[in-house]
């Protein structure tokens, strides 16, 4: 700004005097300071333009992850008398805990049978959409439709489904002649089942992201491609999946945020709704058992490490995801 | 330093939320309102029945204006006293708190006042049942809360499945089969046998107040854990024993299953606490009416699940008027008003014996005299079992998980090393 301003006065021969200061008796003084208030607002104005952004994140976004890390620095019981540092304790007795890392293999085994065939269910789902269907506004919009309901009543309607003695599900599979299946005592089945609502309620959300992207496509790409006899699978492996890239980034990285993150459909798959995620914690989630240790044993310390061990390990994933998607869509480019 | 950090951490908090809940980032009440009247705020979660009583204790104390909180449910009531009591303001001037989180709240008892100081000098301790008081006195002789209500513990039964097992049905036939819990386990194979069917819900709901009848809890009263030395491995063998032998429904209380297996007629019996009846009726439905029946004969002798207490926090404005609002709504009179109201079972030896009370019956358990049945079994609660700091989290988050795994196919050798592993990671 301060250059811009310099070279304007200079390179005019002789730089015409403001205006008032011809007619109205104004000191030099005065001059100066309307000068330096000009050259304040060029200087702070953007800056408070932008700052609302700033100070709210600043407030809920910095302030909370420097707090936490600051809290998990402290044996900190909720309400306690007093609060004693000790150091990275919290940390060392955190990664020697095997309920925790039960809880990170659990997270990531539910995280990825839920984000995988999310993406992948997604992005078809939106090419489907984006053919020339019938009522395509009402599929557009039904699609949503899982995202929109409460999600309690989700978590009834699947209790129901997913039920041990009297579940849908069970009673389907025992008509075909197989055995029941206990989705609350087999590990591996209730990963299933708490997938299957993440699934169920954000496949829509990103299938839609997705065919806003596909729409964006410029159609003379695809003419081109036809008239070269591309076919459709052709069309849409070398031409939508590459153009797609940003958005696919966009939808992984959220969705690895969001699964990595997973909270309420293993809190509310539990019969109880207790935060111990299964009788032997067979479905306990890192952020169940976060919420476990800081508001039922309010050991606040021990859950604010267990905070920023998920953040460096969801910025690794998200990391890594990203590089790799950039890698896998860009077939088309290069 | 502690109290800048607050501090800061709360003007932080309240420019975020200004314009959302402008009203929460006040002082925690102000005490008095522009005309000069005391303002007191009352925290429920639930039903308390308090409404009408609320708006009775304003008439007749003009000076005085109540507000009430209520939370829907106890969980996120206590989780909002806990968060408050941490951050040093924002609590109610009487909080309410629930029986299942009274040993978190006794550990923090210094943040409570101590009810015999500031409260009305006219109430007296025999106001409620004695283990009611005992419950809510902390090792150093201070009450630190007054006893709303009560959940004495009966047995609820299927009339017409013990009969198909050749089991007696009736009041008094039933009474030999609950004496005591080898009876009722004894019972329990004879209907196993006959019936092929369950005997109870579940483990955890049998092992809850067996160990709660047991004179040491998982904690004595220096807050060592004793789990391993007090009666409760044997309660384990006992009730994972009788699961062995197919007498628990695998139903944990709560779920969806649970409620529906009310409806499937998967169990015959049930401990029942007074407010159970409720539960029953609305999970049973009205095609189960009649066959339900509910009894005095409670094995091993009484026992409580529930009920709660009105606390003052220290961090409140008007102490004094804060204790004198929560004697008024915990006496006899008023406590007979709210279990009409709302169905709250009283906890005051007076109310215990109202003809209110004693004359309820209910039409659902075959028009038992049901305020009858359960005063009687509020008298039969022994002294009250010392709970150490960590003994809900115990309960609910070691405990009963593991019980819940037997019934899943873990051994019960396997279940208890867990129990143990557990609860010394909580008590640590």
């Amino acid at each position: 700004m301060t250059t811009e301003l310099s070279v304007a006065r200079g390179r005019g021969a002789e730089p015409r005097p403001p205006r008032r200061d011809d007619n109205d008796d104004i000191g030099p003084g005065k001059l100066s300071l309307r000068y330096r208030l000009n050259r304040l607002d060029v200087k702070v104005s953007p800056y408070l333009y932008i700052a609302p952004f700033f100070v709210l994140f600043a407030v809920v976004g910095l302030f909370p992850l420097l707090y936490t890390a600051y809290i998990s620095l402290f044996e900190w019981e909720l309400g306690a008398d007093e609060q004693p540092f000790i150091g990275i304790e919290n940390y060392t007795a955190l990664l020697a805990d095997s309920q925790f890392w039960n809880a990170m293999v659990n997270t990531f085994s539910i995280f990825a049978i839920s984000t995988f065939p999310q993406v992948v269910i997604a992005v078809l789902l939106a090419a489907l959409l984006n053919t020339a269907l019938r009522g395509r506004t009402g599929w557009r919009m039904g699609v949503l439709l899982p995202y929109v309901a409460s999600l309690v009543a989700l978590t009834i309607i699947f209790g129901d489904l997913f039920g041990v003695q009297y579940g849908t599900i069970n009673n389907v599979i025992e008509f075909f002649g197989f055995d029941r299946i206990d989705w609350q005592a087999e590990r591996w089945w209730s990963h299933v089942a708490i997938a299957t609502m993440v699934n169920w309620r954000w496949t829509g959300y990103n299938a839609l992201i997705v065919l806003a992207a596909m729409q964006a496509i410029p159609r003379d790409v695809y003419e081109a491609a036809w008239v070269d006899g591309a076919s459709k699978v052709r069309q849409f492996l070398s031409i939508t999946l590459p153009m797609l890239r940003p958005t696919l980034i966009f939808v992984i990285v959220t969705s690895t945020i969001g699964g990595l993150q997973i909270f309420t459909e293993p809190l509310l798959f539990s019969p109880s709704a207790g935060a111990n995620g299964g009788a032997t914690n067979q479905y306990q989630t890192v952020v169940l058992y976060m919420y476990q240790a800081g508001f039922q044993s309010q050991d606040l310390g021990y859950a604010s490490a267990m905070a920023w061990v998920l953040f460096i390990v969801i910025i690794a994933i998200a990391g890594i995801n990203f590089l790799l998607t950039r890698r896998l869509a860009s077939s088309g480019e290069a | 330093m502690r109290y800048r950090r607050a501090g800061l951490a709360k003007v932080l908090a309240c420019t975020a939320v200004l314009a959302a809940v402008a009203t929460a980032c006040g002082s925690g009440g102000s005490g008095t309102s522009p005309d000069g009247k005391v303002e007191l705020t009352i925290a429920t979660f639930n039903e308390f029945g308090y409404e009408e009583l609320l708006k009775e204790y304003e008439a007749a104390n003009p000076n005085v204006k109540v507000t009430q909180r209520k939370t829907g449910q106890a969980a996120p009531h206590h989780q909002n006293l806990f968060t408050k009591l941490g951050a040093g303001s924002g609590l109610a001037d009487v909080e309410a708190v629930e029986e299942g989180f009274l040993s978190q709240v006794m550990a923090k008892s210094g943040q409570f006042e101590n009810l015999k100081e500031i409260g009305p000098k006219d109430v007296r301790e025999d106001r409620w049942l004695q283990w009611k008081v005992d419950a809510v006195t902390t090792k150093d002789d201070k009450l630190i809360g007054y006893g709303t209500d009560i959940g004495p513990l009966a047995m609820c039964y299927r009339k017409d499945m013990l009969e198909a097992a050749g089991l007696p049905s009736d009041a008094e036939g039933v009474k030999a089969l609950f004496a005591t819990w080898d009876s009722y386990f004894q019972a329990g194979d004879t209907y196993v046998q006959k019936t092929g069917k369950p005997w109870f819900d579940s483990a955890a709901q049998i092992f809850n107040p067996m160990h709660n009848q047991e004179d040491t809890g998982y904690f004595d009263r220096d807050d060592k854990l004793v789990i391993e030395t007090n009666g409760d491995k044997k309660i384990f063998d006992q009730v994972t024993g009788a699961v062995a032998r197919g007498q628990s429904a695998k139903l944990s209380a709560w779920s969806p299953e649970w409620q529906k297996g009310f409806k499937e007629s998967a169990f015959a019996t049930k401990t029942c606490p007074s407010w159970m009846l409720g539960v029953i009726e609305g999970n049973a439905g009205p095609e189960h009416k009649g066959k339900w029946a509910v009894t005095a004969a409670f094995p091993g002798g009484g026992g409580n699940w529930g009920g709660s207490f009105l606390t003052v926090p220290k961090q409140g404005k008007n102490k004094a008027e804060a204790a004198k609002l929560a004697a008024w709504l915990t006496a006899p009179e008023q406590q007979i008003k709210a279990f009409k109201a709302k169905g709250t079972f009283p906890s005051q030896t007076e109310a215990l014996i109202s003809p209110e009370l004693l004359n309820q019956t209910s039409e659902y358990f075959g028009g038992e005299k049901v305020g009858m049945l359960f005063s009687e079994q509020a008298n039969k609660v022994a002294a009250a079992q010392y709970k150490g700091p960590k003994d809900g989290e115990i309960q609910d988050n070691v405990v009963s998980p593991a019980l819940t795994s037997v019934e899943q196919g873990t051994s019960p050798e396997e279940a208890w090393k867990q129990v143990i592993e557990g609860a010394k990671k909580a008590a640590k």
